[in-house]
Order: structure tokens, then sequence, then C-alpha cells
């Protein structure tokens, strides 16, 4: 076979088979003819009905409101407390152990705790909940990030006499960049599923509320137009996050590009 | 500007964090700060704990517990180092299954619960199901990234020495994707953990789970602290442990040994 018959056949490959996986997918539902798994078509019927767009306001703004949140937050302090972690030694020995510990929680394991503790199942619960447990891939990335940065970039910006915030500014915090973003990755996938487990153990809306109530209630088109729309989700946030990466990044590349290795 | 620290500053170092934030926590529900309903204090958490290290349903619990993380990742990498290295070995496949992967990938497991609570119920077969799935995803992307990160050199080499298709895989190709698979191993050991949990805390698998949910239900707070607390122990032993293994598995490795480039 030559290169391009091989091309050609590989491309085809590529539409042929996710086509042949929904299509053996409706073929099963259908012979199944069970209300477990309804066909196919008949989900994503629901999922248009349900999700685009009458109950969008209602469930899946909030599932995001809570996942940019807690995102944010979990942003902000792991950036904010893996710098001064990253630089000291000291500090290293101070809180690796508590980090250690937090870092191995299995999370559902502090969704009670969470309600008991915040007496609240609603934003509050929920976002903590989420900010809590995107910490530690963005804490541990920052960490790891400011301590593997040359020592030549921060002793020369220390030579030309910048002070320490402006030499964070400068040279720590690009440096570090690509590690804390690869990190931010992690733990926005992260987030989607400490949403759905959050609104599934108590809430009043949200998408993960969605899902157990269709559940509870064996409304079971709505329940799999649930968990399509869950996949959707998780699929969208993390394709603008590539996208968003490879601007941030850009110069990055662009520098790793021209430097010799 | 680096302290020279002993390993016995070291050590002093991490008793007294340790003992640092034990007090803190006792401190706080003690004085009010956090009323004791909502944070039973150190001290009565750790008595609790004792009190129920002593009783067969704790170990029974942590043993079920166990069991699950064991076999979800057990049957995940059996699934999963095989479909990545054939996926990994041909382009052809890879192409095929690139756009299935990339969906299912991103799902969170957690949007699965409904549907094993109807299907498998609450049996073990649903938690090791659980607990496989999301191991299976960060398994078989590091293998699929080992295999096609084998060094062409080698491979040209033995191919040139007239090495068979299949010896080329157990001796080149498989070695230089051991590292990944290792690094994959250890992040879905943490995975599997976090489903077996969940699928014990959602839908009453036994195990350590379903203690904490009984816990909430009737208000024992002591009991759901104490349990949430053993949970966590459990996720740092296993986070050890697996870490310590991946350690091992590489020993051999160029990545390990001194002085290497």
């Amino acid at each position: 076979m030559n290169r391009r018959a091989y091309l050609a056949a590989r491309i085809a490959a590529e539409i042929i088979v996710p086509v042949a996986l929904l299509a053996g997918w409706q073929l099963w539902t259908m012979h199944l003819d069970s209300q477990k798994f309804p066909r196919l078509s008949t989900i994503l019927v629901e999922f248009k009905d349900i999700w685009l767009f009458s109950e969008f306001g209602t469930h899946v703004v909030p599932s995001l409101e809570r996942i940019g949140l807690g995102f944010a937050i979990a942003v902000a302090a792991g950036i904010a407390l893996g710098i001064p972690l990253g630089l000291s030694r000291w500090a290293r020995l101070w809180t690796m152990p508590h980090i250690e510990y937090w870092r191995a929680m299995p999370p559902p394991a502090l969704l009670p705790i969470s309600i008991v503790l915040l007496h609240s199942i609603g934003n509050v619960q929920k976002v903590s909940f989420i900010a809590f447990f995107c910490l530690f891939p963005i804490l541990l990335n920052t960490i790891d990030g400011v301590r593997g940065i040359d020592p030549t970039f921060v002793d020369t910006a220390r030579s030309y006499g910048l002070g320490t915030l402006e030499r964070i500014r400068r040279v720590v915090l690009p440096a570090a960049l690509p590690q804390i973003v690869a990190g931010m990755r992690n733990s926005l996938s992260l987030a989607v599923i400490m949403m759905v487990l959050s609104e599934y153990f108590s809430s009043t809306s949200g998408v993960g509320y969605v899902l157990l109530i269709s559940k509870n209630t064996f409304d079971f088109g709505p329940m799999w137009a649930a968990i399509l729309l869950i996949g959707v989700l998780g699929y969208l946030l993390n394709l603008l996050f590539v996208l968003a990466e490879r601007r941030l990044l850009a110069w990055h590349r662009g520098w790793r590009a021209t430097a010799p290795v | 500007m680096r302290l020279r620290l002993n390993r016995l500053t070291e050590a002093l170092v991490f008793a007294l964090s340790i003992a640092a934030a034990l007090a803190f926590w006792e401190v706080i529900s003690r004085t009010g700060v956090i009323s004791q309903k909502d944070l039973p204090s150190m001290s009565t958490t750790f008595r609790e704990l004792w009190s129920l290290v002593q009783t067969g349903g704790f170990w029974v619990a942590y043993v079920q517990t166990v069991r699950g993380w064991a076999l979800g990742l057990g049957v995940a990498a059996v699934l999963a180092i095989p479909i990545g290295i054939l996926l990994g070995s041909s382009d052809f496949a890879a192409s095929a299954f690139r756009v299935p992967i990339e969906f299912l990938r991103p799902i969170p497991s957690a949007a699965l619960i409904p549907v094993l609570f109807l299907t498998l119920g609450t049996t073990l077969k649903s938690e090791i199901f659980l607990a496989a799935f999301g191991a299976f995803w960060p398994l078989l992307v590091q293998t699929m990234y080992g295999v096609r990160d084998v060094d062409p050199v080698a491979l040209d080499t033995a191919r040139s020495f007239g090495v068979g298709r299949v010896e080329r895989l157990y001796r080149i190709k498989l070695p230089s994707a051991v590292p990944y698979i290792a690094t994959g191993m250890r992040i879905a050991s943490g995975v599997s953990l976090i489903l077996a949990f969940t699928a014990e805390l959602f839908m009453g698998n036994p195990g350590l789970g379903q203690k904490v949910n009984f816990a909430q239900s009737f208000g024992l707070e002591n009991q759901l602290y104490a349990y949430a607390l053993a949970t966590g122990f459990l996720g740092l032993a296993i986070h050890l442990f697996s870490t310590a293994a991946e350690r091992r598995a590489l020993r051999w490795h160029p990545s390990q040994r001194l002085g290497a480039a």
C-alpha cells in the first residue's frame, strides 16, 4: 500500500470508527428495547429539549458558576501559596506534611463534613469543596515549577537590583508558568468531577442535581441526557482551556523553539 | 543562600508542624471558634477513632475499600496497558480511536453512578466497574505516550539486527514505556481509590464510604470525622505506596541513575 492510500485510509478510519460506534449504540439500544437504555436518538432528542436551552439557565448556569468560582479561587490560592513555598525550603518543611495528607484524601470523604462545617448545601459549600480539591494540582505544580527555575535567572535579576516582588513578577512567575498551567488543566477537569459529586450529594440545582432526581424518579431519558451533558461540558471546558493555554504560552513555545538545546 | 539542615532538624520540624496543626484543631474547637457540634475537637476525634479501631466492623470496612481500590486498579491495568500498547504502536489504530477516546476521557466517572445503580446495583461489580473506568483513562493515555516515545534509533538498530516484531515489542518498546506506565499506575491508583470510595458513599456499597454516609445520616459527627480521618490515612498510605512502587519500577532507568544527562 502506498503512502497516500495509507493516509487516506487513516483519515477514513478516524471518521468511520466514531460513526460506527454511535451507530452501534443506536442499534444496540433499539435491539435491547429497554427503558433503562433508551435509544441514542431518544437521548439526543431529550438533550435538545432539556438543555438547548429551556433548562440551561436553571441548572447549567449554576453548575458553571460553581466550577468557575471554585476554579478561580483555587488558581489564585494555588499560585499565591505555591510561589513562597517554592522559594523557601523552610516553608516547605513546615507545610509539606499537611499538603501531602490533604492531597491524598479522597474528596468524597469530605463531602458530608463540608456540609456540617459550613452549614450550607448551597454555593458556599459547593464552591469551597470544588476550590479545596482543585487547589492541590495547582499548588504542587507551582511549587515544582518555582523550584525548577534555573538559579541563574534569579541571580541575574538580583544582580540587576530587582526587588523581591519585582523578581517574582518578572522572573519567577513567567518561568514557572508552563508548569502552573499544566496544573491548572488538571484542576479544571477535577472541577467538573467535584461539581458533579457535590451536586449529587445534596443540592437544589445544577446538572448533578438533575442527574440524581431523574435517576430517583426513573426518568431514564433525562438521566442519559444529563450524563451526555456532563460529558460535553467536560470536553468543551478542556477544549477551551487548551485554546487559552496556546495563547497564554505562545511566547514560551516561541522561545523554546528558538533557544539552542 | 541555602540553609544546611540535617536530618534531625528535618524530623523535628516535621513533628512540630504536625503537633502544631493538631493543637490548632484542638484550640479552635475547644474555644468555640467553630462549635464542637460542627467540628469535634482533635482529642475527641482521635478517641473516637481509637474506639472504632478496636471494633471488627471498622477493619471489615477498611478491607472492603482496599479491595475495591485494588480490584479496580487491577482491572484497569489489565485492560489499559495492552490496549495502550496496541494503540501506541499502530498509527492507524491510534487515529481510528482518537475521537472516541478524546470524548470519553473527560467524562467524569461520577456521572455513571446512576447507570450503575440501575444496572449492577449495590454490588462489588459496580464498585469495581466505577473504579476501573476512572483508572483506565490516565493509564491508557500514559501507555500510549510511552510506547510512542520509544527511541527510533534503538528500534531501527534492532530491526537491522533482524529482531522480529514481537521481540522488538517486549525488548525495546515495552521497557522504554515502563516509566510512563509507572507514572500512569500512580495516577490511576489515586483515581481508583477515590472512585471506590465514591461508590460506597453514593451507592451504599459496603466500605468506609458507606460508614461515612451512615455517620452523616444519623448525625454522629464524632464518627463522621473519625472515618474521614481514617480515609485520609488510607489515601496517604496508598499514595506513599504507589510513589515508592513507581520509584522501584524505575530503578534501572537512566532518569534515576546518578549523573545521567
